[in-house]
């Protein structure tokens, strides 16, 4: 019996993972806009500051960073809508499984849609805004442990927003002071590099935050959607 | 064990922000019955369907499994329960294959009957690859209903499921319902309908009368 | 987090009538009927309270207090800028207690407390931040400078103006506080992190300004109104909450007949 629960706690999970990750495979065109967003901000950042590479190298860190964030809320509103409209959001409220497992499947897969990606082209981005070599590894790293707070912190806004006809603008207005700390930490990690100090310790709370938000925004963002359902 | 009625209902009432939805209702369903729910639009048959399943919490009263409280035994309640509501689930960029194979596994208990072979019994043999943004809307339906076949959840909770189906779903799906009632299972149905099944029972659905104290 | 509050209600909500006698207040407390009428009785005697600490403090403040020996008399605004940015963050974790209270013991009475202090806590961040920005220009030179404090009270903003957005954002009363309730909870387990974070921002960039004036190295003189203008804004914020609350009661109960009752008595009279 309790195996049976096990193997069925592990299904809820796996089984809203392997879905999300299916459906984003066949809408693969939704899923690239927020990386391509993502680059062709970047190349505003030149025309709007100057494309002298001294001075690109100074805010290349903090921008990166400022535009996976917008980039991140950019798809956040489309985790939990389509499920609302069809009516798979009620049908998993009412699975037997602890709620905040299928969510935490959910939430894994728009990591790996979306967050991943943008680690994954952190690098061109860093090279367009000519950041310093040192700060690639950095850079790379932060964001990976960073998006995935992203995602994590973010799917709270969008469980609590899901009802609303026009959640898309408040999802953010809720969700960016939250994500502060991750930007002050992420880029203080690729600075910290670029300065020539030792970067693990700000990476180090990156993980500290990372830690908290797995096992805290599942069980909020579980809460809020007991609550938007019944609205 | 006969005493115990699998579900009973009792006294429940729902209020929406400060008017009330309906209030004292009160049935219970035993193994083998079939209940439709009557009501004129708006008078909280979804509503009651979803307080059933547990999403929404009642203002007043309680439901019963097994004469235990589902707040009180959600696992099991959940587990031995199958709800199909107002929309179908349906995701339109997965095919009818993978939209069932989602929605068993994502379920509690399931028998042995293959994927395949219960899109094929719905009616859907050769639309089983195709993405569902290519099929009707009774259909999607279907789809969703098929999961009936795969279940072996003992209370079933429909909303509507007549909606768009064509007459020979409508005839599959009281067959359907006849054959899960005869081997012990519940259904409860909302529907305008008048269906032609045997030992089908009604509950009416009033109209809250509004009053303040 | 309703599968948090089904545990607690499942042996809480019995009512009144069926918990130990020493529950009575907890639920007479819930009642919005009760708490109208009392607080109606007590509301004069703390708004005169309030008045009075207020009106002390502040004349001791601006007319008797010494003079700053480097900020002159500018650094009178402390007055009201640190009571102000001291209720901002107590008002924030004020709401989100009432939140909690709302979504466990799925009191009404509390879910009303916490919407009315979600206003007057975002006009009280304001004002702090408004007098911080006056103060800086003749401290600093500047109206606005990124000092770690400063930004904190932004964010602080922020997170007051998410919880109002949301809570005006549904047509359901009862969404719209428990959406606003979770809010405010996750608000408040991300303040520290946010404030910790914040200030160690502010080390790693260094500006070289001054510190804001941290009170156990002030004068005496000093300190002690600031203390009685402290304790005049609790007893003022009080007052305001009590006055907000009393108007959701009414907005919210109107359709009950003791509202109806007290409509019509206040016309007819």
């Amino acid at each position: 019996m309790a195996s049976q629960a096990a193997r069925k706690m592990d299904s809820g999970f796996a089984a809203w993972l392997r879905r999300d990750l299916l459906l984003a495979y066949r809408r693969s065109g939704e899923v690239a806009s927020p990386v391509i967003f993502f680059i062709m901000v970047s190349t505003l950042i030149p025309l709007g500051l100057t494309p002298e590479a001294a001075q690109l190298e100074k805010v290349a860190a903090g921008m990166i960073w400022v535009m996976a964030l917008l980039a991140t809320l950019l798809s956040m509103d489309g985790l939990f809508t389509s499920d609302y409209q069809d009516g798979s959001l009620e049908q998993m409220l009412i699975t037997p499984q602890l709620l905040p497992l299928p969510l935490l499947g959910k939430i894994t897969a728009h990591w790996l849609t979306t967050g991943l990606p943008l680690t994954l082209v952190s690098p061109l981005l860093g090279l367009m805004l000519s950041l310093p070599s040192v700060g690639y590894l950095p850079l790379v790293c932060s964001l990976a442990l960073g998006t995935v707070c992203l995602s994590l912190v973010g799917a709270v806004g969008a469980a609590l927003t899901v009802s609303l006809r026009k959640g898309g603008l408040l999802l953010s207005l809720l969700v960016m002071p939250f994500y502060m700390p991750v930007i002050i930490f992420g880029t203080a990690t690729v600075s910290y590099a670029v300065d020539g100090l030792n970067w693990l310790p700000p990476l180090a709370i990156l993980g500290a935050m990372f830690a908290a938000s797995v096992a805290l925004c599942p069980l909020a963002a579980a809460g809020a959607l007991r609550v938007t359902a019944s609205n | 064990m006969s005493q115990v009625p699998l579900l009973s209902v009792e006294n429940l009432a729902f209020d929406r922000d400060d008017s009330c939805l309906f209030s004292g209702v009160n049935f219970s369903v035993a193994d083998g019955d079939l209940l439709q729910i009557e009501g004129a639009n708006g008078s909280g048959k979804t509503t009651l369907l979803r307080l059933l399943t547990g999403s929404l919490q009642p203002s007043a009263g309680d439901i019963f499994y097994l004469g235990q409280s589902i707040s009180k035994c959600r696992y099991g309640y959940l587990s031995d329960m199958l709800y199909i509501g107002h929309q179908p689930a349906v995701k339109l960029n997965l095919s009818a294959e993978e939209n069932l194979r989602w929605m068993v596994a994502s379920s509690a208990q399931s028998n042995s009957l293959s994927v395949q072979d219960a899109l094929t019994q719905v009616g859907l043999a050769g639309y089983t690859d195709m993405p569902c943004y290519a099929l009707s809307a009774g259909q999607h339906r279907r789809v969703a209903l098929a999961r009936l076949l795969i279940s072996e959840a003992r209370l079933w909770y429909l909303d509507e499921p007549f909606t768009s189906i064509d007459k020979q779903g409508v005839i599959f799906l009281q067959s359907c319902l006849q054959q899960h009632v005869a081997k012990g299972g519940a259904v409860i149905l909302s529907t305008h309908q008048d269906l032609a099944l045997s030992g089908l029972r009604k509950y009416k659905l009033l109209p809250s009368v509004e009053s303040f104290t | 987090m309703s599968w948090l509050s089904d545990k607690f209600s499942s042996t809480l909500s019995g009512g009144p009538s069926k918990e130990s006698p020493s529950w009575q207040w907890f639920y007479r407390l819930g009642s919005p009927r009760w708490f109208y009428q009392r607080s109606g009785q007590w509301l004069p005697w703390l708004s005169l309270v309030a008045l009075l600490v207020l009106a002390t403090g502040l004349v001791w403040g601006l007319a008797f207090a010494p003079e700053d020996a480097k900020q002159g008399n500018s650094f009178r605004i402390i007055y009201i800028h640190v009571p102000a940015a001291f209720l901002a963050q107590s008002g924030y974790f004020i709401m989100a207690i009432a939140g909690a209270i709302g979504l466990i013991w799925k009191m009404k009475m509390s879910y009303m407390v916490m919407k009315a202090a979600a206003p007057i806590g975002a006009v009280l961040t304001f004002i702090a931040l408004f007098t911080g920005a006056v103060w800086g220009k003749p401290t600093w030179g500047a109206y606005w400078v990124w000092d770690a404090r400063i930004t904190s009270m932004l964010i602080l903003l922020f997170l007051y103006a998410g919880v109002m957005a949301l809570q005006y954002a549904y047509h359901s009363v009862d969404a719209a506080s428990r959406a606003s309730a979770i809010l405010a909870l996750v608000g408040t387990v991300n303040i520290p992190i946010i404030n910790k974070s914040v200030d160690w921002w502010y080390t790693l960039h260094q500006p070289a300004t001054i510190k804001l004036t941290s009170a156990p190295s002030m004068h005496m003189d000093m300190f002690m109104p600031l203390l009685v203008m402290i304790v005049g804004f609790y007893l003022f914020y009080a007052v305001a909450l009590i006055l907000h609350t009393r108007n959701e009661i009414l907005r919210r109960e109107r359709k009950t007949s003791w509202v109806r009752e007290l409509v019509t008595a206040k016309a007819g009279g």
